[in-house]
């Protein structure tokens, strides 16, 4: 009976390494496909695969498409697709955009970096979360691909590798930022921090924030933490920084928790300011959230999908149109992750004919001399440091009547 | 007065805890299987009633009820379709079969509802100025217990003793009990046992659609992993009271909630997961079979 | 079962005429991988390590499920031991041996050797409990690793290897390195696993379960499997056997830990879940308890099926999940156990033998 069973097994993986096999040879072009129709909308799909059969750059990224964080990796992934499509509609560059699932993990991360380097990606996007683009750009930089990652946002991702480049502020730049702001703005005396210790981002934040508090003589009052699989009851934490009498509550952290923490401080009645950082972004999306909870909660963040501009807003459409949903600022980082590659290349001359390492050179001269306009920022243009950090300021945005509104 | 607050969320935890750890303990009790889908039938649960109160207007009760009836058709479909055929392999193979249907079920939500999260509606709120909360004047006003937090309490009062007297005081508890203790006569005395074990399934998973709503309600947002970690948190609690044993379900998850939230105040945050292991661990040394399982004699 | 209760000689033979094919695959899959190395591509080449080291956990944990008789749901505890204690042990001998494969070598032994401590520790309140509340304490035990590594520090500098908990207290000195990071885990790891590395490790991880299950110590432990009073009343020491097959299982997850984190420049300690215990419980049981060659063949079939699946794109967890029940439905579907017993009638060993490498 079990030799029967290994002989079972035995054939499955036979036919499962014929079918790996068989992916990477017959060419990504049927999964670069399947990945563009996937989205809600088949027929912009159809636009960019008659692309395909012409002279495409090949650009690949990876991200969580399912598990916990699903929500960061489809809305870059939604986001570059809009961008790819709308730049094959131009004519001139086209692209050919393949994202494959990471599940937040960097084992799975290194096994969908390995599929999409199979399908021949020439310009890679890295990964969305920070633990699995630190493991993809070790392979990025020993392949000489070029590599632009729209929200891996944790120093380790870009230290040491020449060629890989964030579209987002780096961990500690935020921390740091937030504090300056805090201080600068006299928001609060007396500050409460509630952060996720098992996170890389919130923890990076953290630190650098402790650490320019400390600086600025801010008064860290109340300083607590949870973890994954604590991300539900926050009532001692809420508890803490109210016996404490913090006034301002800074929360480096996601929104999905932030909309709990706010919740929860609601109903045993407190109400300090609260300040958040770019992960906050998106709260006021949340299907069936009760913005008046978010009322007067302070952030800063690259990209807010209620500025005025024209480019913004047309990508919001965009982006409502076929997901139905408000792009947070993933979509909006990835977004402006193709259209600097576009940039770029025009800028080069690159041909999609080129090797990745070709490009690779390329790319590296082209992102520390070029300034980029995006989506992100604050209009005065995006630069990047050799480090392959980025350089753009962020937005102090404060959410007032149920819509961010710009702080000044 | 922070203590008594603590006391009281951990308390609110606990109870959502205890109903979700009542559905592990029913169906380990009769069909001898840890149902690692349970959780993700509470995040079913969640998402049916949210999009019954938000999307289709319902009133709060018909979400909750259309979330029970959703979960309880879910959970004896799942039990016809994955559970019974495997009735006599191995207590492996079903613990495998239930982690499959556990992916799919999150994975068929991440496809279905996507992975944004959902803010969960709050239904518990008395229409006055102050709204959404309910706050119980002692000690100069520092203790504050919300409606959900009473809400959840006593529907887990309520569960409990209705499944109490459902067990002990019905022909079909009866039946319950009997295929409990003894598969093979229950048979023979003329009970239905895919019959009775499918019953299990249906009450395990309209508790747990409860669990779901007022799981939601305390902790409002939703999404297709929503019930991963409450359901392993609340199989602990089910195998800390001593699983298969109902008063034990709610004893454990009771306790689980309350030690975890004081773990968390008093001792360390970080550590807190740990030290609610490590209490388990410490029980379970003291009373192998937890707290108010029934110690098997084995027998040669 | 039957085949694996050693009663009489001709089981006896039977089962060694086993183990060797067992080796004999093993060891033909890893020189037809090598002769193709140059046409496999990038997504199998990247995979071969990790397989390497879910193969190791699988028969690590056949051993304590399959062999031994108890469940265990924190599996990954003893691979998370294994990864921190050798990515520590390389970083910390970086400078001292520059030859990766021997630094690699003792890198694993040490990630080996403290998790065989840590299942020693574990197995003592352990190996007291039964059943369901035995594995709801390994899981317990894997929760409890997981959250200290997450708030685990450790650097190191001139002076040495310096720890904190909680948080970074290490006070390294001027050129110190800070290893291990909390919650941001352990970062730009030497990567120095290899494939052959890994194929070692897999033979000494055989060798070392056959001989352990065919010496006098495997035949008491299976004795307590099928009926433990049985086995007390005729003197065996329960628990003393039931504790050399957990450290052992432990020591070998502690090793495939280690393998494991080098192939990899960062490794967190959520990685080393619940759901990676999961993940290699159903290497195990769909491999077949107690069969060690049905557990390697379905740790690299089950890690290759992902990334085979993602021609699905997102729909490829849902296929996976759909792939597990029908599989598990399947091999316990009495007819179709029946049918393919008769196919299996009509092919012959050796036939089957070459499907399988």
């Amino acid at each position: 009976m079990k030799k029967f069973l290994s002989i079972l097994l035995a054939l499955a993986l036979v036919l499962s390494l014929a079918a790996c096999g068989g992916d990477s040879g017959s060419s990504g072009g049927s999964t670069g496909g399947d990945s563009q129709t996937s989205g809600d909308s088949g027929s912009t799909g159809g636009d960019s695969d008659s692309s395909v059969s012409g002279a495409a750059f090949k650009l690949g990224g990876t991200g969580p498409l399912t598990g916990p964080v699903a929500v960061y990796g489809l809305a870059a992934r939604n986001g570059a697709q809009i961008a790819v499509d709308e730049i094959n509609a131009m004519g001139g560059i086209q692209f050919e955009l393949n994202y494959q699932d990471d599940a937040h993990d960097a084992e799975k991360a290194v096994n969908a970096y390995n599929t999409l380097k199979d399908w021949g990606m020439q310009l890679s996007l890295g990964s969305v979360t920070s633990t699995p683009c630190e493991a993809t750009s070790v392979m990025n930089f020993e392949d000489r691909i070029f590599a632009l990652t729209p929200s891996a946002s944790s120093v380790a991702t870009t230290e040491g590798k020449d060629n890989v480049f964030q579209m987002c502020f780096t961990d500690p730049g935020q921390g740091a930022k937030s504090a300056e702001y805090i201080a600068n703005q006299n928001l609060g005396t007396k500050i409460g921090v509630i952060w996720k210790n098992d996170d890389v981002y919130s923890k990076g934040i953290y630190d650098t924030f402790m650490a320019e508090a400390a600086t600025l003589g801010l008064e860290v009052v109340s300083d607590t933490n949870f973890n994954d699989s604590n991300s539900t009851d926050f009532s001692v934490q809420i508890a803490d920084a109210q016996s404490k009498g913090a006034d301002l509550v800074f929360l480096p952290m996601y929104f999905d928790v932030a909309a709990l923490i706010f919740s929860q401080a609601s109903t045993v009645g407190y109400a300090p300011k609260w300040f958040g950082v770019d992960g906050m972004d998106g709260i006021l999306s949340v299907d069936g959230f009760d913005t008046s909870l978010a009322e007067g909660v302070m952030l800063l963040t690259p990209f807010s999908a209620d500025a005025e501009d024209e480019r913004t807003q047309s990508f919001v459409a965009e982006y409502q149109s076929r997901h139905g949903e408000i792009p947070n600022q993933f979509a909006a980082d990835a977004y402006d992750c193709v259209y600097a590659y576009k940039q770029a290349l025009e800028a080069a001359g690159a041909t999609p004919d080129m090797s990745a390492s070709e490009l690779c050179d390329l790319m590296q001269q082209q992102f520390t001399s070029m300034t980029f306009d995006g989506l992100t920022g604050d209009g005065a243009g995006i630069t990047w440091e050799t480090s392959g950090a980025v350089s753009k300021s962020p937005k102090g945005m404060i959410i007032q009547n149920g819509a961010y509104v710009g702080m000044d | 007065m922070n203590f008594l607050n603590f006391l009281i969320s951990g308390i609110s935890l606990g109870s959502i805890y205890a109903i979700i750890a009542l559905g592990y303990t029913m169906v380990y009790g009769i069909a001898k299987m840890l149902n690692f889908a349970h959780g993700d039938v509470i995040m079913v649960g969640g998402y049916i009633c949210f999009f019954a109160v938000s999307s289709y207007q319902l009133p709060p009760a018909l979400g909750i009820l259309a979330a029970i009836v959703v979960c309880t058709v879910l959970g004896m479909v799942v039990e016809r379709l994955a559970y019974k055929p495997l009735r006599q392999a191995p207590s492996l193979a079903v613990l495998i079969t239930a982690i499959g249907v556990s992916y799919f079920l999150q994975n068929s939500a991440l496809l279905l509802w996507s992975s944004t999260p959902k803010m969960f509606p709050a239904f518990f709120t008395v229409k006055s100025e102050d709204a959404v909360k309910n706050s119980i004047q002692l000690f100069d006003g520092q203790l504050t217990v919300s409606f959900v937090t009473i809400a959840t309490i006593l529907t887990c009062l309520i569960i409990m003793v209705g499944l109490t007297l459902f067990i002990n005081r019905t022909k079909m508890g009866k039946a319950m009990r009997a295929c409990s203790e003894d598969k093979g006569a229950a048979q023979l005395m003329g009970i239905n046992v895919d019959g009775t074990i499918s019953m299990t399934f249906a009450i395990g998973s309209g508790l747990a659609a409860v669990a779901g709503v007022l799981l939601c309600s305390a902790y409002p947002t939703l999404v297709p992993t929503t019930g991963s970690m409450p359901g392993i948190k609340a199989f602990t609690a089910a195998v800390f009271g001593g699983i298969g044993s109902i008063p034990g379900a709610l004893l454990g998850g009771l306790l689980l909630g309350v030690i975890e939230t004081f773990a968390k105040a008093y001792i360390s945050m970080q550590l807190s997961d740990a030290i609610v292991f490590a209490v388990l661990i410490i029980v379970l040394l003291v009373k192998p079979a937890g707290l108010l399982g029934k110690q098997i004699r084995e027998k040669v | 079962m039957a085949s694996l209760k050693i009663t009489a000689k001709k089981n006896l033979s039977k089962t060694s005429r086993r183990n060797y094919l067992t080796y004999g695959l093993v060891i033909l899959a890893f020189v037809i991988l090598q002769a193709m190395s140059g046409s496999l591509s990038s997504s199998l080449k990247g995979m071969l390590v990790p397989i390497c080291a879910y193969v190791v956990m699988a028969i690590s944990l056949n051993l304590t499920v399959g062999i031994l008789g108890e469940l265990s749901l924190g599996h990954a505890g003893f691979m998370s031991v294994g990864a921190f204690t050798g990515v520590i042990v390389a970083s910390y001998l970086q400078d001292t041996i520059t030859i990766a494969p021997l630094r690699l070598a003792i890198s694993m032994v040490a990630g080996a050797a403290f998790a065989a401590l840590a299942g020693f520790l574990i197995g003592i309140p352990v190996l007291r409990l039964k059943g369901d509340y035995l594995a709801i304490v390994t899981l317990a035990f894997g929760e409890i690793i997981k959250t200290i590594f997450t708030n685990l520090y450790v650097g190191v500098d001139g002076r040495g290897l310096h720890f904190s908990l909680l948080e970074d207290k290490t006070n390294l000195a001027e050129g110190g390195k800070l290893v291990v990071s909390g919650p941001m885990g352990m970062g730009s790891i030497q990567k120095i696993a290899s494939f052959t590395a890994g194929f070692l490790l897999i033979l000494i991880t055989l060798a070392v379960v056959f001989n352990l299950v065919n010496s006098r110590a495997g035949r008491a432990i299976m004795a307590i499997r099928d009926n433990r009073i049985a086995a007390e009343s005729i003197g065996i020491n329960v628990t003393k056997y039931k504790m050399i097959a957990f450290v052992t299982s432990a020591a070998l997850a502690g090793a495939a830990g280690t393998l494991f984190a080098m192939n990899y420049s960062t490794i967190v300690a959520t990685k080393f879940d619940f759901n990676t215990s999961i993940l290699v419980l159903v290497f195990v049981v769909l491999g077949g308890l107690g069969n060690m060659l049905g557990s390697i063949i379905a740790a690299a079939v089950l890690t290759i099926l992902p990334e085979a699946l993602r021609q699905f794109s997102d729909y490829r967890m849902l296929v996976y999940a759909i792939v597990l029940i029908l599989v598990m439905l399947a091999t316990n579907n009495p007819t179709l156990r029946g049918y393919l017993d008769r196919v299996k009638g009509a092919i012959t060993g050796k036939h089957s033998e070459k499907e399988a490498a």
